[in-house]
C-alpha cells in the first residue's frame, strides 16, 4: 500500500446553488487494486471522484490522505470522461506532465516514446493529438496520466465513448497499471467492465453511498435492496 | 480617377528607384510601429493570460474597461502623452517630446487594449478547454500562463498583428507627439498628411499605396515565418 | 534579412547619436509651404554645423511651444502676438528677418469683382456685400490674425454660411477653398507652391497693408534653462547676415521673388 493511503473521508458534503450534490459521505480507501464506483446517472459518481482528487470543493467535512496534501497531489492523476488534448503533438502531450515537474527534456522524451509504443501510437507520435480518433485520444490521455507513475489514478467513465476494441485496449493498460501497484479508483456504466476490473465496489445513489465492499460480495450477495435492484437492471432512484 | 492612377504610378516609381527619402520614412514607420508592437505585446499578452486564469473580485470590471479602451481615440491619447512629455509637463525632464520614442510610447498606449482584448478572448476559450486538465496536474500559475500563451500562439499572433495594423496606419497621435519633423520624426502617415495639405495628391496617394503594400508585406511575412497554415487546426 | 537588420541597426544608432549640434525651431505653415526652408536649412548646416529641426505648426501653437519650452526658438509673423510673447518674458526679444506679402485668391470668374478693387479693404467689403464664399484659416495663426484685422478695418464682422473658418494650416485651407471654389487670403509663397489650384486664381495683391513681417524670437533661457540659447543666438546671427540676405532675396518661385530681406545687421536687437 502506498504512503498516500488510507484516504479518509469524513462527513463530506458538497452543495451547488443550494442543492446538495453529494454527501454526507464517510469512507476509507486503502489497500491495493481497483475500486469501481457504479450507480445511475446523477448519483454523484463524477462529483465524488472530483472531491477525492481535490478538483471540487467541499462545503462540509474533510478528506484526508495519509500524507501532507502537496505530497499527495504529486502522486495522483485523473482521466476525464472526454479526453482533454493539448493542442500539440502526441509526443508533446506525453512529455507535458513530466516537463511541468522539471524532468529533463531527454528523460521525458525517452519515457514518452516508450509509452507511445505501449499504447500503439508510435507512428502517430509527431502528429497533432487533435487528429486522433476518440479511442486513440483516450488512450493517449491514459498514457499521459500514467507517465508520471502516480500512486493513485482516478478515472471518470473512461470508456464511455469508446468502441469494444478501444475499451479492451484501455482495460489491458489498466490491468497492467494495477499490477504495477497503481491504486485505481474509477466509475463506470459498464457492469461487465466493473466485473472485469474491480477488487472493491462502491454503489452510489442520490449522492450517498449505499454499498461499499469487496467485489465478489457485491456481485453475488449485495446487501442493500437498491443495489440488488440496480444489478438486476431496474431503474433505481 | 486620374489622381488614383497618378498615385499608383508615383508609388511604383518611388519604389523602383529606391527613392532615398521614401526609404528613410518607410524604415522609420516600420521601426516605430514594430517597436510599439513588440512592447505592447509584451505587456498585453501576459496581462490577457492572467485575466483568463486568475479569479479576482474586479475581474469583470477590468475586462469591461479593457474592451472599452479599444475605442480610445488615438488623437486624444496623443494629446495626453504630449502634455505629459512637454517640457512644462511632469515628465518633461526626459526630453522625449518630438522624438521617435514619444511616438512609440503613444502607439503602445493605443494598441495595448486592442491586443489584450482580442488575446483575452482567445485565451479564455482555450482555458475553458484546458482548465480541468491543468488544475488536475497542479501546475503553477506561471506554468498555466506559459502553456496558454504557447498553445494559443497563432490566435495571439492575429491579435498582435491587429495591433500592428492599427499602429502603422495611425497618424493623429504621432503627429502631435512627434511633430512630423523632417529627418527625425516623419513617417509614412504623417508624410501623407503633409503632402495632402500641400495639395500634392498624387504623391500623397503614392505614399498611401506604399503604406498599404508595407502593411500587407509585414502580415504575409509574419504568417509565412510562423507557418500558420500547417496541419489541420490550431 | 541580415542586411535589413543592419540597416535598422544603423538607423537606430544614428537616430540616437548626433554628429552636429541640433536645435528645435517652431515655424509657421506659411513659412514652410514657401519652400524657403529647403534652401536655408542645408546652408545653415553647412555654414554653422547646426541641424535645425523644424516643427511646422500654426502661429498660435508655435507661441505655445515657445512658452512651454518645447522648442528653442520660433519664427512667426504676428507682431502683436510676438510683442506680447516678449513682454511676458517667454522670449528674450524679437528680431525682424524678412517680409513677404499676402494675396487674395478666389474663383477665376470673380463674382465679387475683387480684381477691380482699389484696396484690400474694398475687396473684402465687396466679398461681404455679395456674400461670396470665403474660407478663413480660423486657427489663431499670423495669417488668421491678419485676416481678422483687415475685416475690422473694413468695418465688418464676417459671419454666416458664406464664411467658412476651417481651423487648419495654409495648405489645408487652400484645399478647402479649391474644393468650395471660394475666396481666401493666403501668403503668396503658399499659393505659388500649392499643387491643387483647381479653378482658383490670384485676384488681388500689392496693397501695402498686406505686407507680412517675419520675426525670429529665441525662447528665454531664464524661464527654461535647458533651451539651446547659444545655438539660437548663433542662428539669429546667421539669419541677419549677408549670406542669408542673398539666399532669401534670391529665392524664386514660379519666377517671382517671394521674400524681401529686411533685417538690420548685428547692432542691437529690436524690442
Amino acid at each position: 500500500m502506498s504512503h498516500l493511503l488510507p484516504l479518509k473521508v469524513q462527513g463530506a458534503e458538497t452543495t451547488h446553488r443550494g442543492k446538495r450534490l453529494v454527501g454526507p459521505i464517510d469512507l476509507s480507501i486503502q489497500g491495493a487494486g481497483a475500486t469501481v464506483i457504479v450507480g445511475p446517472n446523477g448519483s454523484g459518481k463524477t462529483t465524488l471522484l472530483r472531491l477525492l482528487h481535490g478538483a471540487a470543493r467541499l462545503t462540509r467535512g474533510q478528506i484526508a490522505w495519509n500524507c501532507p496534501m502537496d505530497e499527495a497531489q504529486l502522486h495522483q492523476a485523473f482521466v476525464f470522461q472526454r479526453p482533454v488534448m493539448l493542442r500539440r503533438t502526441v509526443l508533446e502531450n506525453l512529455i507535458y506532465p513530466l516537463k511541468v515537474r522539471g524532468t529533463s527534456k531527454r528523460e521525458a522524451c525517452k519515457s514518452a516514446v516508450a509509452w507511445a509504443a505501449k499504447i500503439g501510437l508510435s507512428d502517430m507520435i509527431d502528429r497533432s493529438a487533435l487528429v486522433l480518433s476518440g479511442g486513440e485520444q483516450q488512450k493517449l490521455a491514459l498514457a499521459r496520466a500514467l507517465i508520471t507513475a502516480p500512486k493513485v489514478l482516478f478515472l471518470d467513465e473512461p470508456c464511455a465513448a469508446l468502441d469494444g476494441r478501444a475499451t479492451r485496449e484501455v482495460e489491458v493498460i489498466l490491468q497492467a497499471a494495477k499490477q504495477n501497484g497503481t491504486r485505481l479508483i474509477l466509475s463506470t456504466h459498464d457492469m461487465g467492465q466493473a466485473r472485469r476490473l474491480a477488487d472493491e465496489m462502491l454503489f452510489m445513489l442520490g449522492g450517498k453511498i449505499h454499498e461499499f465492499g469487496p467485489a465478489d460480495t457485491f456481485f453475488e450477495a449485495a446487501q442493500t435492496a437498491s443495489a440488488r435492484a440496480f444489478l438486476k437492471g431496474d431503474i433505481v432512484e | 480617377m486620374a489622381d488614383i492612377w497618378l498615385g499608383l504610378s508615383q508609388a511604383f516609381w518611388l519604389v523602383i528607384t529606391f527613392d532615398a527619402e521614401l526609404m528613410e520614412i518607410t524604415l522609420r514607420s516600420l521601426m516605430v510601429s514594430l517597436s510599439a508592437l513588440v512592447i505592447a505585446s509584451a505587456i498585453a499578452l501576459p496581462l490577457a493570460a492572467l485575466l483568463a486564469v486568475r479569479r479576482f473580485r474586479w475581474r469583470r470590471w477590468v475586462i469591461a474597461i479593457l474592451n472599452a479602451l479599444m475605442g480610445l481615440p488615438p488623437v486624444v491619447v496623443g494629446l495626453i502623452v504630449y502634455v505629459v512629455l512637454s517640457r512644462s509637463g511632469p515628465l518633461g525632464v526626459l526630453g522625449l517630446l518630438f522624438t521617435p520614442t514619444a511616438m512609440v510610447i503613444a502607439q503602445v498606449i493605443i494598441i495595448v487594449p486592442l491586443i489584450a482584448s482580442v488575446a483575452h478572448q482567445a485565451l479564455r476559450d482555450l482555458w475553458s478547454e484546458y482548465h480541468d486538465l491543468l488544475i488536475s496536474m497542479h501546475v503553477t500559475q506561471s506554468q498555466k500562463v506559459a502553456t496558454l500563451l504557447w498553445d494559443a500562439r497563432r490566435a495571439l499572433l492575429t491579435a498582435s498583428l491587429a495591433g500592428f495594423g492599427r499602429a502603422i496606419g495611425e497618424v493623429g497621435a504621432i503627429m502631435i507627439v512627434g511633430g512630423n519633423i523632417d529627418n527625425v520624426t516623419r513617417v509614412l502617415t504623417t508624410a501623407i498628411a503633409l503632402e495632402t495639405g500641400k495639395g500634392e495628391f498624387a504623391l500623397a496617394l503614392g505614399l498611401g499605396f506604399v503604406l498599404i503594400g508595407l502593411a500587407i508585406a509585414v502580415n504575409l511575412s509574419i504568417h509565412a515565418l510562423s507557418r500558420t497554415e500547417v496541419e489541420a487546426r490550431w | 534579412m541580415k542586411r535589413f537588420i543592419l540597416t535598422l541597426a544603423t538607423l537606430a544608432v544614428t537616430a540616437t547619436a548626433s554628429a552636429a549640434d541640433t536645435m528645435k525651431m517652431a515655424v509657421t505653415t506659411s513659412f514652410h509651404n514657401s519652400g524657403l526652408s529647403e534652401i536655408l536649412l542645408p546652408a545653415i548646416e553647412q555654414d554653422l554645423g547646426l541641424e535645425v529641426q523644424l516643427l511646422v505648426v500654426g502661429t498660435g501653437q508655435a507661441l505655445q511651444l515657445g512658452r512651454s519650452g518645447d522648442v528653442d526658438a520660433i519664427l512667426v509673423h504676428s507682431r502683436s502676438a510676438e510683442e506680447a510673447f516678449v513682454a511676458e518674458g517667454a522670449g528674450t526679444h524679437r528680431r525682424e528677418i524678412m517680409y513677404n506679402d499676402f494675396v487674395v485668391i478666389g474663383p477665376s470668374d470673380d463674382p465679387a469683382d475683387v480684381a477691380g478693387a482699389e484696396t484690400v479693404v474694398d475687396a473684402l467689403q465687396s466679398i461681404a456685400a455679395s456674400e461670396a464664399r470665403f474660407v478663413s484659416r480660423g486657427d489663431d495663426s499670423g495669417t488668421h490674425k491678419k485676416e481678422l484685422s483687415l475685416w475690422a478695418a473694413a468695418n465688418q464682422t464676417p459671419e454666416g454660411a458664406w464664411y467658412n473658418a476651417v481651423g487648419a494650416g495654409m495648405g489645408a485651407a487652400l484645399n478647402t477653398a479649391s474644393g468650395l471654389n471660394a475666396y481666401i487670403l493666403s501668403d503668396r509663397a503658399s499659393w505659388l507652391n500649392f499643387g491643387n489650384k483647381g479653378d482658383l486664381a490670384l485676384l488681388f495683391a500689392g496693397d501695402p497693408v498686406l505686407f507680412n513681417q517675419y520675426a525670429f524670437l529665441p525662447v528665454n533661457p531664464e524661464v527654461h534653462g535647458h533651451v539651446a540659447n547659444g545655438l539660437a543666438r548663433k542662428l539669429e546671427g546667421w539669419l541677419v547676415s549677408d549670406r542669408a540676405a542673398d539666399l532669401i532675396n534670391g529665392y524664386r518661385l514660379g519666377g517671382e521673388q517671394l521674400f524681401v530681406f529686411n533685417a538690420t545687421p548685428d547692432a542691437s536687437p529690436q524690442g
